[in-house]
């Protein structure tokens, strides 16, 4: 059965009082019993450690810092506790074991102050990412028999066949979507029959491709991220620099490379799955037959749509990969980094896919392209 | 915690280290094979074997986090392998520190919350001031300076962090102390020290302390006795006289090698007053 550490007074003593302690002073019971010599006010002469049963480093801790608090004498200390005594008084000690922190006055501007300079800091260092790409894409068109083939075709099948199944499936649930919504707004207008021309434009012009582009970020823009950020935290990457092969080059370039080829066949992909789910629901809802919503597409799509759609989606590949890649490279420190460094990449990247895209938006427009 | 811890006093027993046919297998691979082995209290037992030979594998076999496919293990009196979720076990886990290899310190902590971690898990009514008192005091005894206490791990020399992480070890006073080569890459100086205070924190605190390394003079500096693992057993444990007393070849290469004359001949140097009480438990056999 549980003991109780505890302490009764002896008070009959010229000299001042007796604190007894009874029982096992130890790390399980010292939590209560501190919290009573806490607040214990009387003045005490002596404590008494003959009657304790157990003793530890917390239970010699807490009987010695009453006895320092109160001016009292410890007595009846036995030679195991003398020795646990003398180990806690001679390590004492009132250090902070939290990390420094700042008055909050100091931390905000300062924190804002870093941000702000960290974004800049962040700009150019993109910027020469980019560049040290495009070195090492140089050197390689230079020495074609230094691309690492196999390392591309692996990325590619990760980035972009495993990817297939949930891209379509996400795809075909869009077009559903937009198809019935679209119809219930258009029916409003007797203009159920423009379904077609909504589902097909949309998917191929904007959808398709943004949300594959959504999707590759969180699937292997993050993973570019993890991957590089552990192969930092483990020293790999240094390693691989002191055997003298470029991180970039075997790293960077391929998932780079496997990014931007699978993107427009990706977002194509996408598109057609879009497309294919309209003309199930319309099939289904708004009698237009399946194949007679296919040859629609075909009439009412100009081609130009198609061409936005494929010339947007290496673009938003290079931005995905890059930032994942980037991301990845600046992991330092601890585990913690990594997680970080993984979601900004997908921040980062999904805002810079959808910032680029009204720009396109705009730009194809004012060519004529709308 | 839900359950009341129970233990209020120390382990009464001689041995709270008992392993008996202790079998344990990954797949098909068989690390260890009908392995006896019994740690004596108070004593620094250090464990050896060549790479491979499941040193780490039997520590964590008696802590508790590797699967034992046969045999018996009690630690403290309590059977490991009966009981590996109960209330008990948890209680089990505050009575032991283990030192990991690479340290295992968390690295989002600095070095007193570290501390402070076992702590708050297992004893929550602590109050935060006695906590942090607590913390304070281990981190120093564990012979790190006072400024460590708010550091975080990154920011310590590997020496550093393997005293952090004793501290942390240390934290809830345990009666047992698993060590999985504590000296492993620190410099001879700072492995050295780590031996002294390893030895005078069983002295101090009355630890039972199982010892993995590599050392060869942490075997001559602090261990009370070696048990030796090879061909998936406890081939011999004694004194280090006593065992390389035994004609077994792995044993005989192992301290008669010239690392292992080397080790043998500092010890010689040494004052006789600075050689810890290598014999205190000589000449009986486990």
């Amino acid at each position: 059965m549980e003991e109780e550490a505890a302490f009764s007074t002896i008070a009959d003593d010229d000299a001042g009082s007796t604190l007894v302690l009874t029982g096992p002073w130890v790390v399980a019971t010292a939590g209560a019993v501190d919290r009573l010599l806490r607040t214990y006010e009387d003045p005490v002469a002596r404590v008494d450690l003959s009657q304790v049963s157990a003793f530890d480093t917390v239970g010699a801790w807490v009987a010695w810092r009453f006895a320092r608090e109160k001016g009292a004498e410890l007595v009846g200390v036995d030679d195991k506790a003398a020795v646990l005594i003398e180990a806690v008084e001679e390590n004492r000690s009132v250090a902070d074991i939290h990390a420094p922190r700042a008055h909050i006055l100091e931390r905000v501007p300062a924190a804002m102050g870093e941000f702000v300079i960290g974004w800049a800091i962040g700009v150019v260092q993109i910027l020469g990412f980019f560049g040290a790409i495009l070195v090492s894409l140089g050197s390689l068109l230079l020495h074609p028999s230094r691309f690492r083939v196999t390392s591309i075709v692996r990325q590619v099948e990760l980035v972009g066949v495993s990817a297939l199944g949930i891209i379509g499936l996400m795809s075909f649930l869009i077009g559903i979507v937009i198809a019935q919504q679209g119809a219930v707004q258009l029916a409003q207008f007797g203009a159920e029959a423009l379904t077609v021309n909504l589902t097909g434009r949309i998917s191929l012009r904007e959808l398709g491709v943004l949300m594959t582009a959504i999707m590759v970020a969180g699937r292997s823009g993050s993973a570019f991220a993890a991957q590089i950020g552990t192969m930092k935290l483990t020293e790999e990457i240094d390693a691989m620099r002191t055997i003298g092969i470029s991180p970039i080059e075997a790293l960077v370039i391929p998932r780079i490379l496997a990014a931007v080829f699978m993107m427009p066949l990706l977002g194509f992909y996408s598109a057609g799955m879009a497309i294919v789910g309209g003309a199930v629901i319309s099939d289904l809802t708004l009698d237009i037959p399946f194949f007679t919503f296919l040859t629609r597409i075909q009439e009412v799509v100009p081609e130009h749509d198609l061409w936005v759609g494929l010339i947007k989606a290496p673009v938003f590949g290079l931005i995905v990969a890059m930032s994942g890649c980037y991301q990845g490279m600046q992991v330092k420190g601890n585990a913690e980094e990594v997680g970080l460094r993984t979601t900004m990449a997908v921040v980062q990247a999904i805002f810079m896919v959808i910032v680029l895209d009204a720009f396109f938006a705009v730009f194809f427009t004012e060519i004529g392209w709308g | 915690m839900n359950a009341p811890h129970t233990h209020t006093g120390p382990f009464e027993g001689d041995f709270p280290i008992v392993v008996e046919g202790l079998t344990t297998a990954f797949g098909e691979h068989v690390i260890h094979r009908d392995l006896d082995l019994k740690v004596r209290k108070g004593e620094i037992l250090g464990v050896v074997g060549g790479s491979g030979t499941g040193k780490s594998v039997l520590m964590r076999a008696i802590i508790g986090l590797q699967r034992a496919e046969a045999g018996q293990i009690d630690v403290l009196g309590h059977s490991i392998l009966a009981s590996l979720s109960d209330a008990s076990d948890d209680e089990m886990r505050s009575r032991w520190g283990v030192l990991f290899q690479g340290g295992a310190l968390f690295s989002t902590l600095t070095v007193g919350e570290n501390v402070e971690v076992p702590l708050r898990e297992f004893y929550p009514e602590i109050s935060d001031q006695l906590r942090h008192e607590i913390a304070c005091y281990k981190v120093r005894l564990s012979g790190l300076p006072e400024e460590a206490a708010n550091k975080y791990p990154s920011e310590l020399s590997g020496g550093m962090r393997k005293r952090a992480a004793l501290a942390r070890a240390l934290a809830l006073d345990p009666e047992l102390l698993f060590l999985d080569e504590p000296t492993a890459g620190l410099d001879p100086i700072g492995a050295a020290g780590f031996d002294r205070l390893i030895r005078e924190l069983t002295d101090t605190l009355g630890l039972t302390v199982f010892l993995i390394t590599h050392d060869l003079d942490t075997l001559y500096e602090i261990c009370d006795r070696v048990a030796v693992i090879a061909d998936r057993k406890v081939i011999a444990i004694g004194t280090i006289d006593e065992l390389v007393a035994t004609d077994h070849p792995w044993i005989q290469e192992y301290f008669n090698g010239p690392r292992g004359r080397n080790a043998q001949a500092s010890q010689a140097r040494k004052p006789a007053g600075g050689k810890p009480a290598m014999d205190k438990h000589g000449g009986e056999g486990a």
